[in-house]
């Protein structure tokens, strides 16, 4: 039986009168890919960001691995483990694709400040092996060749992917996935739930995402958590989702009383 | 296919030190047979000084990405004291019978307690400041430039002790910048900020200033990033700072008004925000352009507006935009281009 890795109990946030996220629990395991979808404004997006600490719950508990991640701020919680990527691509578009995983694995290096301007042995050994492993990390991607380019210039589906390898490189437990295939024709989607189920067979971590487009989702999701005006309305295996009524309402609405 | 020419890392720093201690030696060389005048050796330290300070603000400005204006700020600070701990020194009366040797020490003391009275100011204000973004972070640089110029400009003793002379100005330094000891600290400084922005640090600076909430996203912790490369671009312009007074002899709060700190940030626009090589090179002919035409000096302060606005339309990233010169790549391509001519007429 595989760990739980992430754990939500009744989250709730309120901004003034309105509450986005009223009341969410989710439980993902390791090895799993967990989907989280819903109608627009539903509160994915707001779920996200409670669990990188962007936004502090009103209410309930955020536990990664076993541990109660409150008054973890967003810096924290990526070295206790949750990588994301953003619906609207955050690259660091101006800097090479290999700094941009560098910069993933930042926290992952130890050398101080004096070593860096002294270039001390401990800076050239660090580096070497940070540089090592993000090509590595690029190659599982099949982005080796595209480590000098600057990321700006990348095409778009190869911006999605750097965003995600870059949250890789973090070293995380959970990968959040904002809407990955966002603006993805269906090739690329295609392509792109191989690279998802690929990340979780061989990094063995949990990967929750949000998602439209419903081929990705009912494709590669083991556990679907339906979302709408802030609460938890199912969950559920793909073909349970598909055939719930409660959902079905939720996206298309019911049928008017005659 | 044949591999590529590439040059490793140590040969290449070998390289980069003999380029420099030639450029040295041919300089000095010209001093001492006096092609280079006694007034021409001024202009270099000037441009010297003006290097470090525009490199320094490049550092956060171009590379950290924020606005500051004070940066005449800090380097008054510097400026002030280096200058009194050298009065305080017999440096005085060592210059003066002509044994600079023992001077150099107390030089380098100098240069270090300027870089860390500047970096202490640069905290004080950084911590508060970074907390704003843009037009707000400019503001209140600009406003801490202000007040340590009327601060210096109104308090001439501390506690009976003659401390700064206020407006009468800080005289009769000993002038322990040569040409020498100006030429090393620029690349002393230019070292320092180049393997400070190659490293795990100095990427984790470009990433806050490509994307803040990201650069978070993955664990960079942004306030001690930034607040890191300001102190140093702090502690760099304190340097300048004590350069400049070794060099000129005596010091007026009035030199560091606002407009010397929109100098410095009109070099590193000019010559392209993040790049070094930029910053060096726009220095360089900001600072001896206006020595060259002396005679239209009356109009320097129109060339200087009309080259930023010509500047802004036709090229808004700067002269350099964030290409870096580096010697290395050059005698690389260079040497890849000949091999691959060869290999063509086999």
């Amino acid at each position: 039986m595989s760990k739980t890795v992430l754990k939500c109990e009744h989250l709730r946030v309120v901004f003034g009168g309105l509450a986005p996220v009223s009341d969410f629990s989710i439980e993902v395991k390791e090895n799993e890919i967990a989907g989280l979808i819903g109608p627009n404004g539903a509160g994915k997006t707001t779920v996200f960001n409670l669990l990188t600490g962007v936004y502090v719950p009103t209410k309930g508990k955020v536990i990664l691995d076993g541990k109660d991640l409150e008054g973890y701020s967003t810096i924290q919680r990526s070295h206790a483990g949750i990588a994301r990527t953003f619906q609207n691509i955050r690259l660091f578009k101006n800097v090479s694709v290999l700094d941009n995983v560098l910069i993933g694995y930042n926290h992952s290096m130890k050398y101080s400040m004096i070593s860096s301007i002294l270039r001390l042995p401990k800076y050239w050994r660090e580096e070497k092996a940070a540089k090592a492993k993000a090509l590595e990390l690029l190659s599982v991607f099949d982005m080796q060749g595209m480590a000098k380019i600057k990321a700006g210039n990348l095409p778009y589906g190869a911006q999605r992917r750097l965003e995600i390898v870059r949250a890789l490189a973090t070293n995380p437990k959970l990968l959040l996935l904002d809407e990955p295939a966002a603006g993805m024709n269906p090739a690329e989607t295609t392509a792109l739930m191989e690279t998802i189920r690929k990340i979780r067979d061989e990094f063995n971590i949990a990967i929750l995402l949000i998602e439209h487009d419903m081929s990705l989702v009912m494709g590669i999701c083991e556990e679907i958590t339906v979302l709408n005006f802030g609460e938890v309305i199912a969950r559920g295996t793909p073909s349970d989702i598909q055939n719930n009524p409660t959902v079905i309402e939720a996206y298309l609405g019911t049928k008017r009383e005659e | 296919m044949k591999k590529k020419f590439t040059i490793p890392t140590s040969a290449s720093y070998a390289i980069n030190t003999i380029v420099l201690l030639a450029i040295w030696g041919v300089i000095t060389l010209m001093i001492s047979s006096g092609v280079i005048t006694n007034y021409w050796r001024g202009i270099l330290i000037t441009i010297g000084i003006n290097i470090i300070l525009a490199t320094s603000l490049n550092l956060s400005c171009g590379y950290l990405g924020q606005l500051p204006l004070g940066h005449a700020g800090f380097m008054a600070v510097g400026a002030y004291a280096g200058a009194i701990f050298m009065k305080a020194t017999p440096a005085a009366a060592l210059i003066r019978s002509g044994n600079t040797l023992p001077v150099i020490p107390l030089f380098i003391i100098a240069v270090i307690i300027s870089a860390v009275v500047a970096g202490i100011f640069g905290i004080l204000i950084g911590i508060p400041a970074l907390r704003l973004k843009g037009d707000y972070l400019a503001i209140i640089t600009l406003g801490f430039g202000e007040i340590i110029r009327v601060v210096l400009t109104n308090i001439d003793s501390v506690l009976g002790f003659k401390f700064t002379y206020g407006a009468a100005g800080l005289a009769r330094i000993p002038k322990f910048t040569s040409f020498n000891i100006c030429y090393f600290m620029v690349i002393l400084c230019i070292f320092i900020i180049h393997t400070f922005m190659k490293s795990r640090h100095g990427r984790a600076v470009l990433s806050i200033r490509e994307n803040e909430i990201a650069a978070e996203s993955v664990g960079i912790n942004t306030t001690f990033y930034k607040t890191s490369a300001f102190v140093l671009s702090a502690m760099l312009a304190g340097v300048a700072g004590c350069l400049y007074a070794g060099y000129i002899g005596s010091l007026y709060p009035s030199t560091f008004k606002f407009m010397k700190s929109i100098e410095i940030l009109v070099m590193v626009v000019l010559g392209g925000m993040g790049s070094m090589f930029g910053s060096v090179l726009a220095a360089i002919v900001l600072t001896a352009l206006p020595e060259l035409l002396r005679a239209f000096s009356d109009y320097r302060m129109v060339v200087y507006s009309l080259a930023l606005v010509l500047m802004m339309i036709f090229r808004p990233e700067g002269l350099m935009g964030d290409y870096d010169f580096s010697l290395k790549r050059i005698i690389q391509k260079i040497v890849n281009g000949i091999n691959k001519r060869r290999n063509g007429n086999e």
